[in-house]
């Protein structure tokens, strides 16, 4: 019965399309909440910034948007830079990269602009065991991808098991290997949300600025086009 | 205080005819009372041109166009450059505007005839700027050296390829290498800074003393200049383009600019018609994207290449679909400019025709497919046939009666 | 249709019974509004000039550990793209200080080229470190350092400084420019601060916050 529960919550979103796509979960990404992008960005620090940079965002922006003082972007998010004006860049060499993974870990600054938060959620949802692979795992809405499942400690190992329904048509679903992580993998969500919801913020650090300012010029364009409206009727009284 | 202006005044003008200018061109020019909302596009269009300049200039006092930090460099005015990103969302947002202001100003002349004699010449201006103003939107798509950028810019110089015998000499001059490369980078940025601008402005400067000339169409495509009062002078139908289209341009502005900041403000990628999703994805030369289209404003003529199964043929058809535009002074027959004195044949062409251009336009979007296929193929059908039957329902059409003083 | 009056009869517009005081204040106002949206629309590409979060890390001030410095050694570091000089001065060097006064043209830095806490006779907040700018306050040459020591025909009373090859212009050991020498003004001292006893903070004003 269990098992029934964990593949139903599994289930639906990753249901594979004759296609060859995957039907994308919704993030539900929020930049206007500070905890969690916080939480975002300490994922990503600690997980991502091994293999992959974020070249275009500063310390001190995320200091200065994110609430967190230069100590606490030192203590929680510098690990080799030094000064807090410095980039989210990393050592390792693209060359090297490539050598190792036959790609090289592309720089995530504005991979949530290019592929979009819910593919990015569902992405780093769907990873699964396949022997097939180099690294032993694949993932269901990037195929044959090239990049280990850095967080399967946090979410717990999932399959793929294909099952074909009363009309003939072959399904695929991600179940969890160890029915036990079935608590850890909820966590792994909101985790995976936060993450996501960080990288939203990363892709464009401005945001919420364009948001408020926007509010306020069209307030100020609105005033003008009715002064302007007044001078163009009162003219037009000439015209007949 | 008067006196000083009134002195100074005097002084400029036995030197420079700026009160001639101002009188000739603005408060004794005499334009059409009944313009209406299809006449707001060209100071519209004006407005933009000096937005995008504007914002231009202040881009590339930070960008830099060189294949290995050109990226980057947007990236940098998008977060470190104060207000950076403000200015690039103008300016991405402003090409898009620019094309949707210049096709309902284009619009305009095709429904009240702007393009019929005298206007023949102003019209044909008028393409040219067309085609100057794709030439720099296409230029200036390649400067973020996204995948887009880089991939639609392989596709259409690769078309000069397909001409007989220099084809691929031209493609490599043009590319200044064998591909899309940094090369062909630096040289675009500098037409797209210097060179099409300049051209840009001088035709628009043209454009308009063309038009000063024969003085505006309007909307009963009556020539107000045949029936002036006999004591001024002035046509019975005009009224000073100062103070009445300015105030009502300056009106017209105003609205304008709210629905700029619209979208500058909540909508800048407008769903990835503005703004590509795979333009985030810096250029790569090894891997292709799945589906490579130019922007919105190119995809009827990108429909109409595709529709072709020829190469070299689908270029020359995409190419006619523009160069007929300057045809159309001569392929309209009617005795009528305005569509409101034409009969129901023009409508139904007018109709027709916007509906291929629009679904053309749809099509170039989509990935390609059989269904697609025919349709464009129809679509483009439609939009020949729409100019080349010209002169023949064009003739025969019914028209009505065109009165002698404008009504609205 | 055509109007009655004298004026524009058979015209389409008339000026005749137009209100210039409403007309006149409708302009005024919607001038004023569209001046300050003006005002508004220029300020952000105004201010897209100044420096950008790039240069203002890359201008960030800068950590100089002055443990190893031996007396009379300088030690060069780069601070905002300037040459920064920190000089370790021994107890003659500041009592010859003191004697030098005459032959200089600002010996007590009335001039605004240091921070309030330099403004003293060795222009600096601890007497035996000197931290200048290493620009020539002439033309931007960036002077030798000549100990009084070192090999020079600067004369036999030359207490040490620094001599600018340039224009010849020469400073004392503590920045203070000499009289008849073409640089009008001392070396500049930059904001900076004590860490600690031997970690200098150049860029941070002793008591406020960064430059």
């Amino acid at each position: 019965m269990r098992r029934l529960i964990l593949a139903l919550i599994l289930l639906l979103p990753n249901i594979v399309h004759a296609s060859g796509g995957v039907a994308l979960q919704k993030a539900d990404t929020d930049i206007s909440d500070t905890a969690s992008l916080q939480a975002g960005a300490k994922l990503f620090v600690n997980y991502c910034m091994g293999c992959h940079s974020a070249n275009y965002i500063r310390f001190q922006r995320i200091g200065k948007d994110l609430d967190l003082s230069d100590e606490e972007l030192q203590e929680n998010l510098m690990f080799t830079a030094e000064k807090v004006g410095e980039t989210l860049s990393i050592a390792m060499d693209g060359t090297d990269a490539k050598r190792w993974f036959g790609v090289a870990p592309p720089d995530l600054s504005v991979i949530a602009r290019a592929r979009g938060t819910d593919w990015l959620y569902t992405y780093l949802l769907s990873f699964y065991l396949d022997p097939s692979r180099p690294l032993g795992v694949n993932n269901l809405a990037f195929q044959d991808v090239a990049m280990p499942h850095v967080l399967w400690e946090q979410q717990g190992w999932q399959k793929l098991v294909h099952t074909t329904d009363e009309h003939g048509h072959e399904k695929a679903e991600l179940v969890l290997v160890n029915e036990a992580d079935q608590e850890k993998a909820e966590k792994y969500q909101k985790e995976v949300r936060d993450l996501v919801n960080f990288l939203d913020y990363v892709g464009e650090p401005a945001k919420l600025e364009r948001y408020s300012l926007g509010g306020k010029v069209i307030a100020f364009l609105f005033i003008f086009f009715i002064f302007a409206y007044l001078l163009k009727k009162e003219y037009w009284r000439d015209v007949h | 205080m008067n006196k000083i202006l009134t002195t100074s005044l005097e002084w400029i003008d036995t030197r420079y005819p700026l009160t001639k200018l101002w009188n000739e061109h603005l408060a004794e020019y005499y334009a059409p009372k009944n313009f209406n909302f299809w006449y707001y596009f060209g100071s519209l269009a004006l407005l933009v041109l000096v937005l995008q300049i504007a914002t231009g200039i202040f881009l590339a006092t930070n960008y830099k166009p060189d294949a290995q930090l050109a990226f980057a460099s947007v990236e940098y005015i998008m977060r470190d450059v104060q207000y950076g990103w403000l200015l690039r969302y103008m300016h991405s947002v402003g090409a898009s505007f620019f094309f949707i202001i210049v096709y309902l100003h284009m619009f305009r002349a095709l429904i009240y005839g702007s393009y019929k004699k005298p206007r023949e010449l102003l019209w044909i201006i008028g393409v040219f700027i067309y085609l100057c103003l794709m030439a720099e939107a296409f230029l200036g798509y390649l400067l973020p050296w996204g995948q887009m950028s880089y991939w639609g810019a392989q596709v259409i110089i690769s078309l000069f390829g397909a001409i007989p015998f220099v084809g691929e000499e031209l493609a490599v001059w043009i590319r200044g290498d064998f591909v899309i490369s940094d090369a062909t980078l630096n040289r675009f940025f500098a037409y797209h800074v210097v060179l099409v601008p300049l051209i840009l402005l001088a035709l628009v400067a043209v454009h308009v003393i063309a038009l000063h000339e024969v003085g505006s169409n309007n909307p009963d495509g009556i020539e107000i200049k045949k029936n002036k009062d006999p004591k001024t002078g002035i046509p019975v139908d005009g009224i000073p383009f100062h103070p009445y289209y300015t105030v009502k341009d300056i009106m017209g502005v105003a609205f304008f600019l709210i629905l700029f900041a619209i979208v500058i403000f909540y909508l800048p990628e407008m769903g990835g018609y503005f703004l590509e999703k795979n333009n985030f994805f810096p250029a790569d030369p090894m891997k292709t994207p799945q589906h490579i289209e130019p922007l919105w404003y190119f995809t009827p003529f990108y429909a109409i290449l595709r529709a072709v199964p020829d190469k070299l043929i689908g270029v020359v058809a995409m190419g006619a679909s523009i160069v007929v535009l300057f045809l159309l002074p001569w392929l309209d027959r009617s005795p009528v400019k305005s569509i409101r004195y034409k009969g129901w044949i023009f409508k139904l062409a007018l109709f027709l025709f916007i509906i291929s251009f629009i679904g053309l336009g749809y099509l170039g979007l989509q990935p390609p497919s059989s269904a697609a296929t025919f349709f464009a193929r129809l679509f483009s059908v439609i939009y020949f046939a729409f100019f080349l039957l010209m002169p023949w329902y064009s003739k025969i059409d019914k028209t009505k009666p065109v009165p002698e003083r404008v009504t609205h | 249709m055509s109007t009655t009056n004298a004026n524009n009869a058979g015209l389409s517009y008339t000026t005749e019974g137009v209100d210039k005081e409403k007309r006149l204040t409708l302009i005024t106002a919607t001038s004023v509004v569209g001046a300050v949206g003006v005002g508004f629309v220029a300020w952000p590409f105004v201010a897209s000039l100044s420096p950008s979060a790039r240069t203002q890390a890359a201008g960030a001030p800068v950590e100089v550990d002055i443990s190893k410095i031996e007396d009379g050694q300088r030690l060069t570091v780069e601070w905002r793209g300037k040459p920064i000089w920190i000089v370790k001065r021994t107890k003659k060097h500041l009592a010859d200080l003191l004697t030098l006064n005459a032959k200089l043209r600002d010996p007590d830095s009335l001039e605004q080229q240091q921070p309030s806490y330099a403004q003293n006779p060795n222009r600096a907040i601890k007497p035996e470190y000197l931290v200048v700018i290493g620009i020539c306050t002439h033309l931007g040459c960036s002077p030798s350092y000549v100990k009084e020591e070192d090999q020079h025909d600067l004369g036999s009373d030359w207490k040490g400084g620094f001599f600018c090859p340039c224009h010849g212009s020469f400073f004392d050991l503590a920045g203070r420019v000499y009289q008849g020498v073409p640089a009008p003004t001392n070396l500049v001292v930059p904001p900076y601060t004590y860490l600690s006893e031997t970690r200098i903070l150049v860029g941070v004003d002793q008591t406020e916050g960064v430059a």
